[in-house]
């Protein structure tokens, strides 16, 4: 392998980590900008000289996908971005996005050596940075297409499954369309990622991208109510289809005062502010609640949580406030997002959470009824159970209240293909291995067969679906390890 | 996209339309509703499905002006088209031979009303159907309601047109003369549905009635449409919109509907103020819509033809 760091190691791991260029956060926590500004080309190549290129790459083997992560960064120091660019897009079809939004701590750069002593290598930076470089390049080098083999594949669900699978199958000369119920494509990475985070042209570039592949969309489609699986597959021809339509149900607290005026769902209100651009009322005609000189909290920890905290401060909240019933130790959202939230005035009131919401005659929240909690044993999740605190409430003054407390699936589809086998939360079963379901020529990946995970997780199942689907659509053989569903638990 | 095909004035502010959407034409069941959104700055708003064909592929609904974005919506002619219409929508109404049932209906519920009373006629039933409108100017389909029902009534609140009065107090009259009625459905504005359900309560009549929540994606995503029933949380775009009338929180509804008074009358005056101007931005959508599907292909690709 070509080696183009100058440097021995010793001096290589004298340098210290790059820092990311971000906006102030006084001045971004008024708009919808994005925060981080990206490497320049000397920033990168600076960072980029701190790998000390391991004979065994810990950060591959920790990234979801297996990006050749040591084989980019020395593209990056022989100058040659679009080769890197490339490098990484042989096993991640979406670099500019999981630059940004991957778990990077726990992933690449968990596993990165320099992490060990000092700071890891900032692979996600690096990764945004070539990215970018070829999105600004224009140089995109669409990948060859196939001869067309005559099979038709529909993927139900735009997010990140759903388009690495398109992607992927374009190009084995199969016919793809991409059936989505909202208006726009992209799943999470629109309705849910604000744009300060994730710039909505970045996830338009990448479809138009597809596009130009050759791969089909139509939106407006709710597949389970606009047309079922088996009309795809029967009436309108399609030999298989992928199932990626996500975990996105939102869940309540369930306790009393939840239909009040100023209560929401993080959905709810990533959505109207995301997809619907109501941050730009009266331009647009979405309108969210008015956030102006009130309180307001975010029950959760996760990154919806501080999308969503850190969305209401933008809209100009008085206070912004995340309520979490554990501690900041067991928080699952990512390092980054916490620390720009708290840059950003976000307040963070940990052992806490919400029993009642309140509301005055009119019915528009006005209070919280929370509760302080204590860490006792362990749990399934092998994080420590919250336990209620005796006689520990008081009262919260809110005027918004946003649960972000997780979400399951959307039942939709499994509802209206009793052949799909599902777990008892409804969630499809699919081969960890080949994504195949119980249902012969449809498959299943990402949020809707783990639950909520990650963009990068989503797309490894994406990933592995298309190449099974393409044996299946090549041999015709159909095997799976999901055993039939049982008629009964679908009624 | 989703061409409109011609357009009808049924009443003052009120509009009917057809729509080519040839796979909501397939699926659909009375009871059932789209949502639609005119232009990449619009909202999502839902509408009943009045009717379908499935053979020429259309639908049809129909539309009161109330807000920027209905007003609009009733601004398009035949030759322009929608730029988002998914459906269809929300659970079917449930249809079986009830015995004699009363459909009641107010303003542009009436149009609502009509899939599902027909087929409660073709399941046998004995349909008496009480419309009301405020005005004679306002009264919708009248027609249509003579063909499908063996009892209609129709009341104007002012007496302008045939007779005098409310739906509620048709609905009472007929009652109190003894008249067995085994099933009512109640779609309209909320204090009608909520005057017929105290009505029928307190008489044991098995009563349904068709929430209008505030709603935004329609599939269960945002928990923006909920409704309390029972006490309990539900979704009207998933679990509705028809509820068991003794069920429902009629306050809470009313409540949240109020949510966005402010900004919904910020966005009608502005409309109101120019409302040419957001005609061509919606005709101006849909012409980038359609270079977008006709967006080039690679040639030779799996799709080229
Ligand atoms: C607010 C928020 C922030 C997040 N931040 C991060 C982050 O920083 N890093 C990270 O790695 N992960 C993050 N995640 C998680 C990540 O976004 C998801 O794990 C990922 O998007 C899952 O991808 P998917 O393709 O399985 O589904 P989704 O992205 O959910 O896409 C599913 C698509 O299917 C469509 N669909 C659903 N039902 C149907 C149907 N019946 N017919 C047709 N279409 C349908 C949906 O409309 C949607 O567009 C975040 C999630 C949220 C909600
Ligand atoms: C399942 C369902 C089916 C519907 N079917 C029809 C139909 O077939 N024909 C039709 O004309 N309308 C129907 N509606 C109502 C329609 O969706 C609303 O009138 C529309 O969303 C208003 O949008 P707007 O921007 O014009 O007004 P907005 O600016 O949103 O509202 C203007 C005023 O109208 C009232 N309003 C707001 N939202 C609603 C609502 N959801 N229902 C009733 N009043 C409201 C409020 O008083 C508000 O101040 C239906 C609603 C639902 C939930
Ligand atoms: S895809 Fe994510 S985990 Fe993998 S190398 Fe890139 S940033 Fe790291
Ligand atoms: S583990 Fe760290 S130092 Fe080693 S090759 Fe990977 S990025 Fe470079
Ligand atoms: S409209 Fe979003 S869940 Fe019903």
């Amino acid at each position: 392998m070509p080696n183009n760091n100058p440097l021995p190691n010793k001096e290589r791991m004298k340098i210290l980590r790059q820092h990311m260029p971000e906006r102030p956060a006084d001045v971004r926590n008024h708009d919808f900008l994005e925060v981080n500004l990206g490497f320049q080309s000397e920033l990168a190549k600076q960072e980029a000289l701190r790998c000390i290129a391991c004979a065994k790459p810990t950060c591959m083997h920790e990234c979801p996908v297996g990006v050749k992560v040591r084989e980019f960064i020395d593209l990056i120091l022989a100058g040659d971005y679009l080769g890197a660019a490339a490098k990484i897009r042989e096993d991640n079809v979406l670099p500019a996005v999981t630059g940004r939004v991957c778990p990077q701590e726990e992933q690449c750069e968990g596993g990165c050596v320099l992490g060990k002593k000092g700071d890891s290598l900032a692979i996600g930076h690096l990764e945004r940075f070539v990215a970018d470089y070829e999105q600004k390049s224009g140089k995109l080098g669409l990948p060859a297409i196939a001869p067309p083999t005559g099979k038709k594949v529909a993927i139900v669900g735009s997010g990140p499954a759903g388009l690495t699978c398109a992607g992927d199958l374009i190009q084995k000369g199969h016919r793809v369309r991409v059936f989505e119920a909202l208006h726009e494509l992209g799943g999470v990475l629109v309705y849910g990622i604000p744009e300060f985070r994730l710039p909505k042209d970045i996830v338009r570039q990448e479809i138009d991208n597809m596009r130009k592949m050759g791969v089909e969309f139509e939106t407006d489609v709710v597949v389970g109510k606009t047309v079922t699986i088996d009309e795809l597959m029967q009436e309108e021809g399609y030999d298989a289809v992928f199932v990626a339509t996500g975990a996105g149900l939102p869940q309540f607290l369930n306790v009393p005062g939840e239909h009040l005026n100023g209560v929401y769902s993080a959905n709810e209100f990533l959505t109207r502010n995301n997809l619907m651009r109501a941050y730009r009322f009266p331009e647009f005609d979405e309108p969210v609640y008015d956030c102006r000189d009130r309180n307001v909290i975010v029950v959760g920890s996760g990154n919806t949580a501080m999308d969503a905290v850190r969305t209401s401060k933008r809209l100009g909240a008085k206070s912004a406030t995340i309520v979490y019933r554990r501690t900041e130790a067991e928080m699952p959202a990512r390092l980054e997002e916490v620390k720009h939230a708290k840059e950003e005035g976000i307040v963070f009131t940990m052992l806490t959470a919400p029993v009642e919401f309140i509301g005055d005659e009119k019915g528009w929240l006005r209070q919280a009824r929370c509760q302080k909690m204590e860490l006792g044993e362990p749990d399934a999740s092998g994080r420590r159970r919250p336990v209620p605190i005796k006689g520990s409430e008081y009262l919260m003054d809110c005027d918004l209240a946003i649960i972000a407390v997780g979400t399951s699936a959307n039942p939709l589809i499994q509802s209206t293909t009793p052949d799909l086998a599902t777990n008892k939360w409804k969630y499809i079963q699919a081969d960890p291995n080949t994504q195949r379901t119980s249902k012969p020529g449809v498959f299943a990946g990402g949020d809707i067969v783990t639950g909520g995970a990650t963009v990068i997780l989503a797309m490894g199942a994406g990933r592995r679906a298309a190449a099974s689907v393409h044996q299946y659509l090549t041999t015709g053989v159909w095997e799976t390890s999901i055993p039939a569903a049982e008629t009964t638990t679908h009624s | 996209m989703f061409k409109i095909l011609s357009t009808r004035q049924l009443a003052t502010g009120i509009k009917q339309f057809v729509i080519e959407a040839p796979r909501i034409s397939h699926k659909y069941q009375p009871g059932q509703f789209v949502i639609l959104r005119l232009y990449d700055r619009g909202e999502r708003i839902p509408l009943t499905i009045k009717a379908v064909d499935p053979q020429a592929g259309t639908i049809t609904i129909c539309v009161q002006s109330v807000g920027k974005t209905t007003h609009l919506l009733n601004l398009l002619e035949p030759g322009d088209s929608l730029l988002d219409v998914v459906g269809p929508l929300g659970k079917p109404s449930e249809i079986k031979n009830f015995g004699t049932v009363a459909i009641i209906a107010g303003s542009v519920g009436t149009a609502m009303a009509i899939p599902t009373t027909k087929a409660l006629k073709q399941a046998g039933n004995h349909v008496i159907f009480i419309e009301g409108a405020r005005r004679q100017d306002l009264v919708v389909l009248e027609d249509e309601i003579r063909a499908i029902s063996d009892e209609p009534y129709i009341l104007t609140d002012d007496g302008s047109y045939l007779e005098k009065g409310l739906v509620t107090h048709k609905l009472l009259q007929l009652l109190d003369s003894g008249r067995k009625i085994d099933f009512v459905l109640a779609v309209g504005p909320i204090p009608m549905m909520r005057a017929v359900a105290d009505i029928t309560k307190t008489r044991g009549i098995r009563t349904v009635v068709s929430l209008n929540s505030i709603m935004v994606d329609g599939t269960g995503m945002c928990g923006g449409c909920r409704v309390l029933v029972g006490n309990h949380s539900q979704f009207a775009c998933v679990d509705g919109p028809e509820f068991e009338a003794d069920q429902v929180n009629f306050d809470v509804l009313v409540q949240r509907n109020s949510m966005y008074r402010d900004a919904e009358h910020k966005s009608l005056d502005d409309f109101l103020a120019n409302p040419e101007r957001e005609l061509a931005l919606v005709r101006e959508s849909c012409k980038l819509r359609e270079l977008e599907e006709h967006a080039a292909v690679v040639p030779g690709g799996p799709h080229a033809k």
